[in-house]
């Protein structure tokens, strides 16, 4: 068990903890994604809420999410103690400073740009995540089933609030677009076949993902 | 040409350190820029004061013994040459450009541009070797090699080990130089005897010296002056998981 945890305690090891939790929780953003598309369909989100209360209901979507919450933790964890050894191996900064950039912006501000995601999380779990799990909180729809759908319309209708929402999602997917393929380059997978697909891929997800994800603020406000 | 030159200067170890300006005006565009440092030495010289120190040894870009970051960018601007094969026609008249040594706490500053990279020679001796019996050379063509890999493992083997990927890097990670180093044996079959311990004991070594990780914005790939693909860091990472996962004693 010693070498294990020397293995995640190594440079290389922690980037690997990184990745796992990372592309699990892409993964996580793809359902999620999915399910809440079903808000765009034009049946006053009686599909929606039936979807949204059997992912709140089911046993098994309840258990994987508590993995989802565990990993969201490590990632977070694991993302400090990273940036404070990275931080620790450089202590003077260079003064001299270049007009050409030898890297991408966000590719060095993967800490900032989750810290943003972070707030953004406190904020969406506080206003939507908790609703949806204790459902005395909700009405019910014509269906009888939780109405998360009103829930979601009204929120959104404020447009302070909806702006929120597409601001954070434009820093999620500055995350995605460095984190997605990162995540495969720590784990070893590079080769002249694979990389190019994963790469575009990786710009697909981060563009289409969180660009469906500021759809729904924006559909709403336009709703009203 | 003229050039204003703010430079480190560091007296020893402990001391703290600034910056310094000098004026250089007679500046000849065909100079190399550690000709430059000579010259700004000697004005140096004459002046009674003590001149810049700073790496350097074969000036044709193979030692690796040079250093500096200038203008921000270890090496220079130029992409794919070190200091020595940087020339003074890259820059404007009048211009001031700034001098540092490389920044990274595993490449303390020994006097003013100089650094100690020694931490790069205890990684090398922690298991960037073979172990062979020595003699005459064996005949080239006994063990055949696949061409692909023998040009792979020859792009990793040009890395100089002069540490600007340390440099260049904002975590200060020395995963480029490790990479390589694991990467031309690897791909080899002389190196697969001690493949497994090679990685590990290499990374180990990385992480005790107190080099950051690897976050992939590829910065070093980019001023590496032997331009090192950054697929060697990804041969790290891969040498390093299956070593981890297979070697039964550690």
């Amino acid at each position: 068990m010693n070498w294990f945890l020397n293995f995640l305690n190594s440079t290389v090891g922690r980037k690997i903890v990184m990745s796992l939790t990372g592309l699990f929780l892409i993964s996580f953003l793809l359902v999620h994604c999915s399910v809440n598309s079903l808000m765009f369909l034009n049946d006053d989100g009686l599909f929606f809420n039936e979807a949204a209360h059997f992912m709140a209901s089911n046993i098994l979507i309840r258990t994987i999410e508590i993995f989802l919450f565990l990993f969201l933790i490590i990632h977070i964890l694991q993302s400090v103690a990273i940036t404070r050894q990275n931080m620790k191996a450089r202590t003077i900064s260079y003064s001299g400073t270049s007009s050409t950039s030898t890297s991408k912006w966000y590719s060095r501000s993967m800490g900032i740009l989750g810290s943003l995601i972070l707030v953004f999380l406190v904020i969406h779990l506080k206003d939507f995540f908790i609703p949806s799990r204790f459902f005395d909180q909700l009405g019910f729809d014509s269906n009888g089933t939780p109405d998360m759908y009103s829930e979601v319309k009204e929120a959104f209708q404020n447009p302070a609030y909806a702006m929120i929402y597409v601001f954070s999602m434009i820093v999620l997917a500055y995350h995605l677009l460095h984190g997605f393929q990162s995540a495969f380059r720590s784990l070893g997978i590079y080769h002249k076949k694979y990389t190019p697909v994963i790469e575009f891929l990786g710009i697909a997800f981060s563009i289409i993902i969180p660009a469906v994800f500021a759809a729904m603020p924006i559909f709403f406000l336009l709703k009203k | 040409m003229k050039l204003t030159l703010k430079i480190w200067r560091q007296k020893n170890k402990s001391d703290k350190g600034g910056f310094e300006t000098y004026q250089l005006n007679n500046v000849d565009t065909h100079a190399s820029f550690l000709e430059m440092m000579d010259v700004l030495n000697e004005q140096l010289i004459e002046e009674n004061k003590i001149p810049v120190a700073f790496d350097h040894d074969c000036r044709e870009g193979i030692c690796g013994a040079c250093s500096m970051v200038i203008n921000g960018r270890p090496h220079g601007p130029l992409k794919g040459t070190t200091t020595c094969q940087l020339h003074m026609r890259h820059f404007n008249d009048g211009e001031t450009v700034t001098i540092e040594p490389f920044r990274a706490n595993a490449f303390p500053v020994l006097k003013d541009l100089v650094v100690d990279r020694t931490s790069f020679e205890r990684i090398q001796q922690a298991g960037g070797y073979i172990s062979i019996g020595t003699g005459s050379a064996p005949e080239a063509n006994n063990i055949p090699v696949n061409k692909v890999d023998a040009d792979k493992a020859f792009d990793a083997a040009q890395c100089i080990g002069c540490g600007a990927c340390v440099a260049a890097c904002k975590n200060g990670s020395a995963m480029l130089f490790v990479g390589a180093k694991v990467s031309q044996y690897a791909l080899l079959p002389q190196g697969h005897p001690e493949r497994m311990e090679r990685v590990l004991n290499m990374v180990a070594q990385m992480d005790e010296e107190g080099f950051g990780g690897c976050t992939n914005t590829g910065a070093c790939e980019a001023e590496c002056p032997k331009e090192i693909s950054v697929a060697n860091i990804m041969r790290l990472n891969r040498e390093y998981i299956s070593a981890k996962l297979s070697v039964e004693r550690e």
